[in-house]
């Protein structure tokens, strides 16, 4: 007896917590409203922190849906006219010093890109979490004065590049505010801390992602979106290969 | 007969001045032979740490694996061929699996290649036997060249990353059971070496493999459109392109040498025509032909060559020999260089060798020799014997 009063009120606060707690898969569909769209365009800085000194890039980006994207970086000088194009798993560089393209596929476009923390994936790809990931609300926490769902997802897509995700969303905008992405064995691979959250065309966004390699020292990357437009008219010969040398 | 004896009695009574070119000369022989044996020691040496360590009696490759794309390598690997299941249980044929990852030695990240090998393997001589651990490790060895630039040690662990083969990310702790030394890079730089099963099991790729490698050459009959046989001569390409070009550079140098001591063999002759015109005026009016003085004199040029063969074999003999038996420590070692080289080479001076250089450097003096000798035939011996220059 003594012991059903004791975890009575236990009991009543799950009930309380479960019956607040919106579902997984609604978090996620608010996140890919807030995060994902047809199609987009901005312009944004890298600033790449290692661990001797630090520099930043410049670039403009175009993507379309989960595959197809196009950047040009605008500075510094020296990489001023590199072109990017992603066309589902292939990848174009154009470089304007060489006037060569050079195609790569597979491995390549897991690499660093430029010595950051940011894959060519982590960077070009627009991923709708729904699209991939099963996920469960787990608690509730503080992540600096926001109250936040903590929402653990696991890949039911074996082909997804992170197996693992736990992610800290908003309450009330239904963004994330930190995500911790894991290797298939468990491993936290990168951490990112969004911030800056701006309310553009009624969707609220991230303008500042700092990516942390947890696999290795340094003090991230920090990728600023200066400015974006979500939905646009972007014409099909950006995502083509005549463009990398326009 | 007589020219003979009359040349050999003049470049004696020359003194120092043939002394020098002899010596000039036998120290061209020496290094020309020197540096010829040097580069042979060290392609018969490179070619026999390849095989021992990479190549074996050939490998098959599955038909996408390039060794100079690192970028495909992840996605070359295809199911071992049925064919070849029972020489591969006999031992007589082994798999590797290769693909691409990362690792994280003391917080920086580097590029590396996986390399799945069977532990119980004995065609190769990577040390497979040490890739032992506890049940819930995963044992890796490296090469020291590997361990240098990473700062692993025997016994440590690092964080590995890499891709299954559906692109998901995943990392584990790998322990460091052992560090092998090699004078075979390519089976060092920027790469570690996994048991094949546990490399297999982190890919998602039971029973693949990237290369074959067979313990003989005869194994490689066998013919698919899913794998090639790449023979011995095939896989050692790159090393005899270096060793060959390696081989100009030093016929440069041998050039240079030989043109020095040419130019002293030339150089002698010139100034003995100028200087004993009234000789050659006398040998003409003893009843010698023009042709015959000629001769006397390129006789007088090629026994510098002669002598400095002698010479050389004096001393170029022991030394060669002591070095050939004691081998000479390079400076660098092949990490260094990304070349198969060991630290101590072993020079090999074939008969071949020593006979074609004296041939080739007698004749070439001879041919020095003649040159400057040929305003002999235009000479007026009168004049000549009044010691006027012509």
């Amino acid at each position: 007896m003594k012991k059903l009063i004791l975890t009575f009120p236990f009991m009543v606060y799950s009930l309380m917590f479960s019956a607040q707690v919106p579902d997984g898969k609604e978090i996620m569909r608010r996140i890919d409203q807030n995060m994902s769209s047809e199609n987009r365009s901005f312009t944004s800085k890298m600033i790449i922190h290692s661990i001797r000194s630090s520099r930043t890039l410049e670039s403009r980006t175009w993507t379309r849906g989960e595959e197809n994207s196009f950047t040009e970086y605008l500075f510094p000088v020296r990489e001023q006219g590199t072109k990017m194009l992603k066309l589902e798993n292939q990848l174009w560089i154009y470089s304007p010093t060489t006037d060569r393209t050079l195609q790569i596929t597979g491995h390549m476009l897991r690499q660093a890109v430029m010595g950051s923390d940011m894959s060519y994936e982590d960077l070009m790809e627009d991923t709708k979490l729904l699209n991939h990931y099963n996920a469960a609300v787990t608690g509730s926490e503080k992540v600096g004065d926001d109250d936040c769902w903590v929402l653990e997802l696991t890949a039911f897509d074996p082909e997804v590049t992170y197996q693992g995700k736990k992610l800290w969303v908003d309450k009330i905008r239904h963004i994330p505010l930190k995500e911790e992405l894991f290797a298939k064995s468990g491993t936290l691979l990168k951490r990112t801390e969004l911030s800056n959250i701006t309310n553009i065309d009624g969707r609220w966004y991230p303008k500042k992602i700092v990516f942390k390699d947890m696999l290795q020292d340094g003090e991230g990357t920090e990728f600023i979106i200066e400015e974006i437009q979500f939905n646009i008219d972007i014409p099909d010969h950006v995502f083509s290969k005549g463009s990398l040398k326009k | 007969m007589v020219s003979l004896r009359l040349a050999l009695r003049n470049i004696l009574g020359a003194g120092l001045r043939t002394w020098l070119n002899v010596i000039v000369l036998s120290f061209s022989f020496v290094v020309i032979i020197w540096h010829k044996g040097l580069l042979d020691g060290w392609d018969r040496q490179a070619i026999h740490d390849m095989i021992e360590w990479e190549i074996a009696g050939g490998q098959y490759w599955v038909n996408e694996y390039d060794p100079y794309d690192p970028f495909s390598i992840s996605e070359s690997h295809a199911p071992m061929p049925e064919e070849l299941d029972a020489l591969i249980r006999q031992g007589e044929i082994t798999p590797l699996l290769y693909t691409m990852g990362t690792i994280y030695p003391n917080g920086r990240m580097q590029s590396i290649l996986i390399k799945g090998i069977e532990p119980g393997q004995e065609i190769i001589a990577v040390p497979s036997n040490l890739l032992q651990s506890g049940p819930d490790e995963i044992p890796a060895i490296i090469g020291t060249g590997m361990a240098s630039s990473t700062g692993l040690k025997e016994g440590s662990f690092v964080t590995l990353r890499w891709r299954d083969k559906n692109g998901a990310f995943d990392a584990a702790q790998v322990k460091i059971t052992g560090i092998f030394k090699t004078n075979v890079p390519s089976v060092d730089a920027s790469q570690i070496w996994l048991p094949i099963d546990k490399l297999r099991d982190m890919m998602l790729l039971p029973d693949e493999a990237t290369i074959l490698i067979c313990r003989d050459e005869e194994l490689g009959t066998y013919s698919t459109s899913r794998w090639d046989f790449k023979e011995q001569d095939e896989l050692m390409v790159d090393l005899k392109q270096i060793i060959r070009s390696k081989s100009m550079a030093g016929l440069f140098i041998w050039a240079i040498l030989l043109m020095v001591a040419m130019l002293a063999i030339f150089d002698t002759q010139v100034l003995s025509i100028f200087r004993r015109q009234r000789e050659i005026g006398t040998y003409v009016a003893l009843g010698m032909t023009r042709r015959q003085v000629v001769t006397l004199f390129t006789f007088e040029g090629a026994m510098h060559a002669v002598f400095a063969t002698v010479l050389g074999a004096a001393y170029g003999l022991p030394l060669l020999a002591m070095q050939a038996k004691r081998g000479i420590n390079l400076p660098v070692s092949s990490e260094d260089y990304g070349l198969t080289m060991a630290e101590k080479l072993y020079p090999v001076y074939s008969l071949g060798l020593i006979l074609g250089t004296v041939i080739v450097v007698v004749i070439v003096t001879t041919l020095v020799s003649y040159w400057p000798s040929r305003k002999i035939a235009r000479m007026n011996p009168t004049e000549a014997l009044r010691g006027r220059w012509q």
